[in-house]
C-alpha cells in the first residue's frame, strides 16, 4: 500500500486505506498526452474535486477511474467494502458495483418513466425487482421527483433530469459517487438543490469524486481539491490552504477611466502583485488599507475590495487565456 | 426520509464479479468475454419495445405481406410455377419461402443498425449501462440477441399469416423457425459491424443499397439461382441469405433441405466471424 497520499500534509489525517487511489496515470491519444503522471487518492467519506479548464484532462481521468479507457501507464486501486484490494480495469465490474456515476451528458432512457429508469438501471446491478420497487420511492423522494414518478425524462427540466441521474446512480447504494460536472447548465435554484443533496450524501458517509469548473461549487462541496491543467497536477489541498498558499489574502479590483494606467503607476508598489485584465487592474496584497486610501483620492475610479477566492487561485494557476472550445 | 439508500445492504453482498486477467491495454481483438449480465440489457430493450409493440408489429409485417401479395399473386399469375430440382413449385410458395428469409434479414438489420445506433450513439444508453457492472462485450451480445429476437418475432408473425393464407401447412415449418432465428442472429452480427463503424444514420443507407439489396436479388428470393450465369451463381451460393433460403424453402415445400449442415455451418460462420469483428470494432470505438 502506498502511503504517500496519507502522509501528505494536505490529506486529512486518517489511518484507513484510501477508497480509490490513482498513481502516476498517463493517457495518450496518438501524439497528444492528455494525462501526465497524475496521482491522487480519495479517502472514505471525503469529497475530492478535480478542477481545471476545458480540455485539462478531467473527463479522461474520470473515464480511466471507471475503466472505460485503459491508462497507458499507472495504477488505479480501489478498496472494496470487504477490504479487498481491487484494480482497474481488471476488476472493473466488481468496482463499479460499488460506484454511482453521473456522467456529463444525461444517459437517461427517454422511453421510460422516472421510476422505470431507476428500476431498469438497478437491474444492471443484479438487483431483484422486489428490491427495486422498495428502493425507488425513497430515491425519487430524495431527488424531489416523487410527483414525477410517471413522467418521462422529456417532460423534465434540466435540473430534474440531473437529479434523476443522481437518484439512478444511488440505486445500488454506492460507496463512492463519481460526478462529472454535475451542475453544468443548471439554473441557480437547481444547482443549490443539487449541492444540498450532495452534502446530505456526504453526511451519511458517502465519498464523492467530482469534476467541476465552478469555483463556488468546488469551495462549497469539496474537502480537497486537485487543480489540473494539460493533464498535470498543478496543486492539491483544501480550498482554504490552496488560497493561502498561492494567493495574497486580499484583492482590490480597480476599473473605470484611467484604471489601466495604474499598472505602471507608483501605486503599483503598494501591492504584492498586480495584473491587468481587459480594463480592470487586479491588485493582490496582504494589507489593502494604504492602497485603498490612495485609490480613494481618484474618485473617477471604481474599486472592489474582497478576500482572495478560489477563482483567483484557479486563474493564477491555469492562466486567463480562453481555451479552444471554451 | 433522505437516506433511504443507506438503509439497505450493499449490492455487492449478493453478486460476485470475477477478475479479468491480462494486460491493462488489451487488444480489441481478444476473445469475447460473455456472461449472464447481458440479460438485463436485453430486458431493457424488450421493455421499451413492449410499449410500442403493436404499432411496430403492423409496420414490420405489412411491408413483406404487400410484397407477397403484389408479387406472389401478380407475378404468380404470369409465371405460374417454378421448376426446382425437377419439382414444379407454385410461384406464391416459392416467393413466400424466400421472402420470409428476406424479412428476417431486414428486421434484424434495421434493429441492429438504426435502433442500436440510437441507443449507442444518440441516447448514450450504452454509456449509462457501462457505468453499471455490465461490460461492453455483454452490451453488444444483448443488442445482437435483441435484434435476432425482433427478427424472429417478425418472421413468426409472417409465418402465422402465411399459415392462415394456407400457403404452406407443412409440419416442417416447425424446423424453419430455428433456421429463421439463426438467420436473424447472422444478420444482427453483420449489421453490428456497420453499427460500430457508423458516424451517422446516413452510413446505413450504403449497407442497405450496396449490400442487402443486391443480396436480396442474388439469393434466390424472387427467382431460382439457376437463372443466373454460373459464375454469378457460385458467388451467390456463398451469400448468407442464399444459405438461409436454401434451408427454409424445402421446409416450406414439405421436403428436407439438401446439404443442410453445410448451410447451417455457413450461416454460423458468418455469425461468429461477424460478431467477433463487430465486437472488436465496437471496443475500438469505445476505447477512445
Amino acid at each position: 500500500m502506498n502511503d504517500e497520499q496519507t502522509a501528505d500534509v494536505m490529506a486529512p489525517v486518517s489511518d484507513v486505506a484510501p477508497l480509490l487511489q490513482c498513481e502516476n496515470l498517463v493517457k495518450r491519444f496518438g501524439d497528444n498526452t492528455v494525462v501526465q503522471d497524475l496521482s491522487f487518492a480519495i479517502n472514505p467519506g471525503e469529497c475530492l474535486g478535480i478542477i481545471g479548464p476545458n480540455g485539462a484532462g478531467k473527463t479522461t481521468t474520470i473515464r480511466m477511474c471507471l475503466g472505460l479507457t485503459p491508462p497507458d501507464a499507472g495504477h488505479i486501486g480501489y478498496t472494496s467494502v470487504h477490504g479487498q484490494a481491487l484494480r482497474m480495469p481488471q476488476d472493473a465490474l466488481a468496482i463499479k458495483s460499488e460506484l454511482g456515476v453521473v456522467s456529463q451528458m444525461d444517459t437517461l432512457d427517454p422511453d421510460f418513466t422516472c421510476e422505470e429508469n431507476i428500476w431498469v438501471y438497478g437491474s444492471y446491478f443484479g438487483l431483484s425487482s422486489a428490491e427495486l420497487r422498495m428502493r425507488t420511492p425513497g430515491l425519487l423522494d430524495f431527488a424531489v421527483l416523487s410527483q414525477k414518478a410517471k413522467a418521462r425524462p422529456g417532460e423534465l427540466s434540466g435540473g430534474m433530469k440531473r437529479r434523476l441521474s443522481l437518484a439512478r446512480a444511488l440505486v445500488n447504494n454506492p460507496r463512492l459517487l463519481v460526478l462529472d460536472e454535475p451542475t453544468t447548465g443548471l439554473d441557480p435554484q437547481a444547482r443549490h438543490l443539487m449541492w444540498e443533496r450532495l452534502q446530505q450524501l456526504l453526511q451519511v458517509g458517502k465519498s464523492i469524486l467530482l469534476t467541476t469548473h465552478f469555483m463556488d461549487e468546488a469551495e462549497r462541496l469539496c474537502d480537497r481539491l486537485l487543480v489540473i491543467d494539460h493533464g498535470r497536477k498543478l496543486a492539491e489541498g483544501t480550498p482554504r490552504e490552496l488560497i493561502a498558499q498561492h494567493i495574497e489574502p486580499e484583492v482590490v479590483e480597480v476599473y473605470g477611466p484611467g484604471a489601466q494606467q495604474l499598472i505602471t503607476a507608483p501605486i503599483r508598489s503598494r501591492a504584492d502583485r498586480a495584473e491587468l485584465v481587459g480594463d480592470t487592474v487586479f491588485f493582490y496584497t496582504h494589507h489593502a488599507a494604504s492602497l485603498l486610501l490612495e485609490l480613494a483620492r481618484q474618485p473617477s475610479l471604481r474599486t472592489l475590495h474582497r478576500p482572495a477566492n478560489l477563482e483567483d487561485l484557479f486563474l493564477k494557476l491555469t492562466g486567463r487565456q480562453i481555451r479552444e472550445g471554451a | 426520509m433522505t437516506d433511504t439508500a443507506q438503509d439497505t445492504p450493499p449490492a455487492e453482498s449478493r453478486k460476485r464479479y470475477r477478475r479479468v486477467w491480462g494486460d491493462a491495454t488489451q487488444s480489441p481483438w481478444r476473445l469475447p468475454k460473455l456472461d449472464g449480465t447481458f440479460r438485463p440489457v436485453f430486458m431493457r430493450n424488450f421493455l421499451v419495445w413492449r410499449k410500442l409493440a403493436i404499432p411496430s408489429l403492423v409496420g414490420n409485417i405489412a411491408e413483406p405481406l404487400i410484397w407477397l401479395v403484389a408479387f406472389g399473386y401478380g407475378m404468380g399469375a404470369l409465371v405460374g410455377s417454378v421448376t426446382l430440382n425437377g419439382t414444379a413449385v407454385p410461384y406464391l410458395l416459392f416467393l413466400a419461402s424466400g421472402s420470409i428469409c428476406m424479412s428476417a434479414m431486414n428486421a434484424a438489420s434495421f434493429e441492429a443498425l438504426y435502433s442500436a445506433f440510437s441507443r449507442m450513439h444518440v441516447q448514450k444508453t450504452w454509456d449509462g449501462i457501462m457505468n453499471a457492472p455490465v461490460s461492453l462485450d455483454n452490451v453488444v451480445l444483448a443488442e445482437m440477441l435483441w435484434a435476432a429476437f425482433k427478427s424472429l418475432f417478425t418472421s413468426t408473425a409472417i409465418m402465422l399469416v402465411m399459415l392462415a393464407l394456407n400457403i404452406s401447412t407443412s409440419t416442417h415449418l416447425l424446423l424453419a423457425w430455428p433456421v429463421l432465428l439463426l438467420t436473424g442472429i447472422t444478420f444482427s452480427c453483420l449489421a453490428l459491424i456497420f453499427n460500430a463503424l457508423a458516424k451517422g444514420y446516413d452510413f446505413f443507407t450504403y449497407y442497405f443499397t450496396l449490400f442487402l439489396t443486391p443480396m436480396m436479388f442474388l439469393s434466390g428470393v424472387f427467382f431460382p439461382l439457376t437463372q443466373l450465369p454460373p459464375w454469378v451463381a457460385s458467388i451467390a451460393e456463398a451469400l448468407p441469405l442464399a444459405n438461409a433460403v436454401a434451408l427454409v424453402r424445402p421446409l416450406f415445400m414439405d421436403q428436407w433441405p439438401a446439404d443442410a449442415w453445410m448451410h447451417v455451418l455457413i450461416l454460423l460462420g458468418y455469425a461468429v466471424v461477424g460478431f467477433w469483428l463487430a465486437l472488436a470494432l465496437t471496443r475500438k470505438r469505445f476505447a477512445m
